[in-house]
């Protein structure tokens, strides 16, 4: 009665395995072999690369050969070396830093960590006032305003930032609008690190608050409304009210929007292909896929190695939560 | 039912609609601009000189004659192999919604009528998978399918759209089933069915709420989908999401931004009708595993 439990295992544990087992090899070392290039002015020996052997080594062992865990300390990733080095030569604290900065796999850990802590309590934030007004409007026109105010997460986030992207353009309404209002006909949101940043975060909260505004929405109508009358009664104004009623009553479910958006958050990845930001701003997502993009050459270790670092990355960020489900449910029984 | 707690100041009504009012604008600006720029030539939507020619079509007037064009349409379709990604994209979701809600029902109604521990333990891992960013999952296929020579087709792209899926839906079956109560099937049972019969002639009738919505979630997802779909399927078979990428790739070509900006419509457009008919259901399942979870 459990087939989907045997689909979930084959279909998702499996690839984890199987990214573990990419991660520890390597592309083969391209076999060297001499060639005799003659032209007009004589021949020359050259050193060129064995297409055939390489072709075979390939065939023998697709995986190419075993590196163990070197990959993952490597330039591209953890760069324990470089790291190391910087430190040892660095003789001020920014210079260390923008070694840390230059190194691709802390680049994107710092915008991931960065987007996600930004983009998380703003969506809670912004969703739980949109969810506030709307909850106290009349009922016959909540249903239009509730469908405009999800559009933006309905739709697919290549969509969506593509849409947004087209308007901050330079040739854009709004980033045309922007250059006039600085009278500087070279601004461009995507010109510098810091605007590209706040574009994808303010665009991140843009996508997101829509869910956190639904899960608000349904939570507000079974607010008790006794507790509500009786701090009427003490005296208590609005604001009072929802800060001593409304929120306490609130409370786990702007956990599990933190818990399901910071999930979301961490793997943000369609953005910034949708405002071509690659050059500024890049989180793990991204780095996964640059590694695949080419079908010619793909870095099948690099990525493995990149996506086994991200998923312990979940893994840590998860763990609270799971203990706390797990005390509740021990608790329940 | 006007309670004590409905009364309001005038003040705070006003400043209230002025919020949704900012906010509904935030929302849908972006979508009411990009429908009404599809119908013009690209240097209107993208004009350097006057943001009003999306508006009024200036160029497209002169190019066209007429105040609206649906060149950026056909072009993009037709030339663009548009309808080609658009029948891949029906495909595509028409075969992940049917699997996986036939094994998110069985999987979430056994789940939910289970005595044993374990079927937390599943439930946990459904929601460390669906943590799981889909990309690194999507590079542990990616290998495999190059050596078994499946990669680049439709089944094989199916297959791990509903697993991506499958945590979620199980998730909203599990907890909708929850809400079913269990003397119906016992009841069911004592009067002689069996587990299936039970499932087949008691659960099946009252389940549809449940299975509507998962539908519509496997629905958006699949349809949605761009990792996915752009890592493992060849160029040919592309869906929507990929097809419009590619698009945006090429953009030295005059035409091509506003392929992009036209497929950027006629891929959403059914996605709001769908969105539209069924908001109840989506809002309902979004909210089951929070507030009663």
């Amino acid at each position: 009665m459990l087939p989907t439990c045997v689909a979930m295992v084959l279909f998702i544990a499996i690839p984890i395995v199987s990214i573990f087992v990419q991660s520890l090899f390597i592309e083969h070392q391209k076999p060297s072999i001499e060639i005799e290039i003659c032209d007009p002015f004589g021949c020359k020996k050259e050193i060129g690369v064995d297409v055939e052997a390489y072709a075979a080594l390939n065939k023998e062992k697709p995986l190419g050969r075993f590196n163990g865990f070197k990959t993952y300390i490597d330039r591209n990733h953890l760069a324990f070396k470089e790291l190391n080095e910087g430190w040892i030569n660095s003789k001020t604290f920014s210079e260390f830093s923008s070694i840390f900065f230059n190194l691709p796999f802390y680049k994107a850990l710092i915008f991931t960590l960065t987007y996600t802590l930004f983009v998380t309590p703003f969506v809670i934030c912004l969703g739980f006032i949109i969810a506030l007004c709307i909850n106290s409007l009349s009922q016959k026109i909540k249903g239009p305003i509730i469908f405009v105010t999800i559009l933006p997460m309905i739709v697919t986030p290549l969509m969506g930032s593509l849409v947004l992207f087209w308007m901050i353009d330079a040739e854009g309404i709004i980033g045309s609008t922007i250059q006039e209002l600085f009278n500087d006909p070279y601004l461009s949101l995507k010109a510098s690190t810091k605007l590209t940043w706040i574009t994808l975060i303010t665009y991140g909260i843009w996508h997101h608050s829509p869910f956190a505004f639904i899960v608000f929405y349904a939570a507000l109508q079974t607010v008790p409304q006794d507790p509500i009358e009786a701090a009427i009664i003490d005296g208590a104004d609005r604001w009072q009210r929802i800060r001593h009623v409304v929120i306490p009553h609130l409370y786990p479910v702007a956990v599990f929007i933190a818990l399901i958006s910071m999930m979301d958050n961490i793997r943000v990845f369609e953005p910034i292909l949708g405002f071509s930001a690659e050059a500024s701003a890049q989180s793990f997502s991204w780095l996964i896929y640059n590694d695949l993009r080419n079908i010619e050459v793909m870095n099948f270790g690099s990525a493995a190695s990149t996506s086994i670092l991200t998923i312990i990355m979940v893994g840590i960020l998860l763990t609270p939560v799971l203990i706390k489900t797990w005390r509740e449910f021990g608790e329940s029984r | 039912m006007e309670t004590l707690a409905d009364k309001k100041s005038k003040k705070l009504l006003i400043i209230n609609s002025i919020f949704i009012i900012a906010w509904l604008a935030i929302a849908a600006f972006p979508f009411i601009w990009t429908f009404l720029g599809s119908f013009k030539v690209r240097e209107d939507f993208f004009s350097r000189s006057d943001w009003w020619y999306v508006i009024s079509g200036f160029n497209t007037i002169i190019e066209t004659g007429g105040r609206y064009t649906l060149n950026a349409f056909r072009e993009a379709w037709i030339e663009g192999e548009f309808w080609y990604a658009a029948r891949n994209s029906v495909i595509v979701t028409f075969f992940v919604v049917t699997i996986s809600l036939f094994l998110g029902t069985l999987g979430g109604y056994a789940l939910s009528r289970s005595p044993y521990r374990y079927a937390y333990w599943i439930l946990i891992a459904a929601l460390v998978f669906r943590a799981m960013p889909h990309i690194t999952l999507v590079s542990g296929y990616l290998f495999p399918f190059f050596q078994l020579n499946i990669w680049g087709i439709l089944p094989t792209t199916i297959i791990v759209l509903v697993a991506i899926n499958q945590p979620f839906t199980l998730w909203l079956l599990y907890s909708f089933f929850k809400t079913v109560p269990k003397e119906l099937d016992e009841s069911g049972m004592i009067d002689g069915c069996s587990h299936f019969q039970a499932f087949r002639y008691i659960i099946m009738p009252v389940m549809w709420p449940g299975v509507i919505t998962a539908g519509l979630f496997s629905l958006m997802l699949a349809y949605n989908d761009f990792t996915v779909t752009a890592m493992l399927l060849s160029y040919e078979n592309h869906t929507l999401v990929p097809k419009l990428q590619s698009y945006l790739g090429t953009n030295q070509h005059e035409g091509n931004m506003m392929w992009a900006v036209s497929s950027v419509v006629s891929a959403t457009a059914p996605l709001f009708m769908v969105v539209m008919f069924f908001q109840k259901q989506i809002i309902s399942g979004l909210t089951t595993g929070a507030v009663k979870g």
